[in-house]
């Protein structure tokens, strides 16, 4: 009897001690996470100023997705990852494999790679758009070495994400490259051996061996990059407005126009709601299926 | 094969180079060579007076020390959130262990970034909009610290744990004893990838602040670059840009091998 009745209390202490741990954590994930993603579905169901809200059911979805805007913008956002995606992860392999290797300068060209992982992309799109900058610009003024004419790339709706895409790359692709350069570094040593001696030949390798066995990397960087291309949008800030014409306009960035350019609260959140729905399905995918599949 | 491969990669090692070397050629650049034309990465008469203006306009001294309250007070709260949540997961058990770590992971897919719009109405709520306070607590708690230094707690000898509360420590003494000094290497990279994560954010602190003395440097920055657009100008916003960037580029060159091990960290556990 007294044996159990301690056993349960102490229970009771563990318990208590633990959320006692936990509960500086929990506050904040309740104020900022828990409590506004609730709130954000609540309210994309309602309508009108924020002192009289009205039921309004699935109205402002309907709205939503009825928008020609809208549309043009989750387009544009599957062509930016699209865009940005695979070819930084394809750059991030490429350099990670002949970077692994011991040559004079390896070190050098890594830090080269890398560096742009730690500049503010509020900054990069600050340099950036003298690079893009018609006439004066550093792209134009070196095309103009070949005869071309003067290009507007960041006030043409044809070449407006072309740029964009180039410069998340260069900001993107060192970062998940030095994932790379781990998971080179934990491969088995022996399985390369063998391979030499069956007289397996460096493309042959790359495919029944390298590459498989980076499967792991290629998958978690694949999801911290696909996350990326819908978290990240300061640069719009800066470069286009979301122009020209949404040409450039992303989610985010669109959210940021509806809610605090607009006050249109009720789109906001609906749009909110459809973010956080993408951003689950990405993340819950990596977590929950992949996660199981694949041992780091 | 070889010889191409490394070829092509020492190009594009330079190519990655060059927006880095002319941003920081175009801030000593005289304001008309810009426009002028003549070789980019060439200046025949370097000045500095670039940054002299640039620090006369925009309250530049300001935004640095926004920047660091913001940076430090983030990092701080969230060492203190995450090493007792940590704990927790990582060496009591306790009732609803895995519904409260589902809960934790919840933040990890839900960042506090793109939730710009909601978390606007709850630091309004608060009365909090257009303070330093306001751009800092939506990340004191921090799932991705909490996970990474759990790994790392679980690695710490239960032994070691034991024979410290047979000697009388507390809970907190064997905490900040034991498992703390061993979590060293863990807690560095936590902390590098915060700040300079800090450091750079923008969405959130543009929308929720208003005034130079909540303003980060980020968010000081990009009003400045808006108001001076036309090429002439160009060597300002250079100079504002390389003055935003260079702490943290120069903190990268020195803790070069930490920096890229802390941010490996950060992903493969």
């Amino acid at each position: 009897m007294t044996t159990k009745r301690r056993k349960i209390s102490s229970g009771t202490r563990h318990n208590l001690f633990a959320y006692g741990l936990l509960f500086p954590s929990f506050i904040f994930l309740t104020m900022f996470t828990f409590y506004p993603t609730l709130k954000s579905i609540q309210l994309s169901f309602y309508s009108g100023p924020m002192t009289r809200l009205q039921f309004s059911g699935l109205d402002q979805y309907k709205e939503v997705f009825g928008d020609e805007i809208f549309r043009k913008v989750i387009l544009n956002n599957i062509i930016f990852m699209i865009g940005t995606v695979p070819t930084s992860l394809f750059l991030a392999m490429y350099l990670a494999i002949w970077l692994n290797k011991k040559m004079a300068g390896s070190s050098l060209l890594r830090t080269s790679f890398f560096y742009p992982t730690i500049i503010p992309l509020i900054a990069v799109a600050n340099i950036w758009l003298f690079i893009y900058t018609p006439q004066y610009g550093l792209l134009d003024n070196f095309l103009h070495l070949f005869g071309a004419g003067d290009t507007n790339w960041l006030g043409n709706p044809n070449t407006v994400m072309i740029v964009m895409i180039v410069m998340i790359i260069w900001k993107d692709a060192g970062f998940y490259m030095i994932f790379y350069l781990a998971g080179l570094q934990n491969l088995p040593r022996d399985v390369y051996e063998a391979a030499e001696i069956e007289g397996a030949k460096p493309l042959q390798m790359f495919r029944h061996i390298t590459f498989p066995l980076l499967m792991p990397t290629t998958l978690f960087v694949m999801i911290v990059a696909i996350t990326n291309s819908f978290k990240n949008v300061d640069h719009l800030y800066i470069m286009t407005k979301g122009g020209p014409d949404n040409a450039s306009n992303l989610l985010l960035y669109h959210i940021y126009e509806a809610a605090f350019t607009n006050w249109d609260l009720g789109k906001a959140a609906v749009l909110t709601v459809i973010l956080i729905v993408i951003m689950l399905g990405v993340t819950a995918f990596n977590y929950l299926y992949l996660d199981r599949k694949i041992h780091y | 094969m070889k010889k191409l491969n490394y070829g092509i990669i020492i190009v594009l090692g330079i190519i990655s180079f060059i927006p880095l070397l002319w941003v920081i050629i175009t801030s000593f650049s005289p304001g008309n060579q810009v426009i002028n034309g003549g070789f980019p990465f060439w200046v025949s008469n370097p000045t500095v007076e670039n940054y002299v203006k640039a620090w006369e306009t925009a309250p530049f001294i300001q935004y640095y020390i926004n920047t660091f309250v913001i940076v430090f007070g983030v990092l701080i709260v969230q060492l203190f959130t995450i090493t007792l949540a940590a704990y927790a997961f990582a060496r009591v058990n306790f009732k609803g262990k895995n519904v409260l770590f589902i809960l934790f992971l919840l933040q990890l897919m839900i960042q506090p970034e793109i939730l710009l719009f909601p978390n606007y109405q709850v630091i309004s709520q608060l009365g909090l909009v257009n303070t330093k306070l306001a751009v800092m607590m939506p990340y004191w708690a921090s799932a991705f610290g909490v996970f990474l230094l759990r790994q790392t707690f679980k690695q710490v000898p239960y032994d070691l744990d034991e024979a410290s509360r047979i000697d009388g420590c507390k809970w907190y003494q064997t905490l900040w004893h034991v498992y703390i000094p061993s979590a060293k290497p863990t807690y560095i990279a936590f902390a590098l990838v915060s700040v300079s994560h800090h450091w750079s954010n923008f969405m959130w602190p543009l929308i929720i602040t208003d005034s130079v003395e909540s303003r980060p440097l980020t968010v000081g920055l990009a009003l400045f670059a808006q108001s001076y657009e036309t090429g002439a100008q160009w060597g300002m916003v250079a100079a504002g840009t390389v003055m935003v960037i260079m702490p943290l580029v120069v903190a990268f060159f020195i803790f070069q091998k930490q920096f890229v091990s802390s941010f490996m960290h950060s992903g493969i556990k």
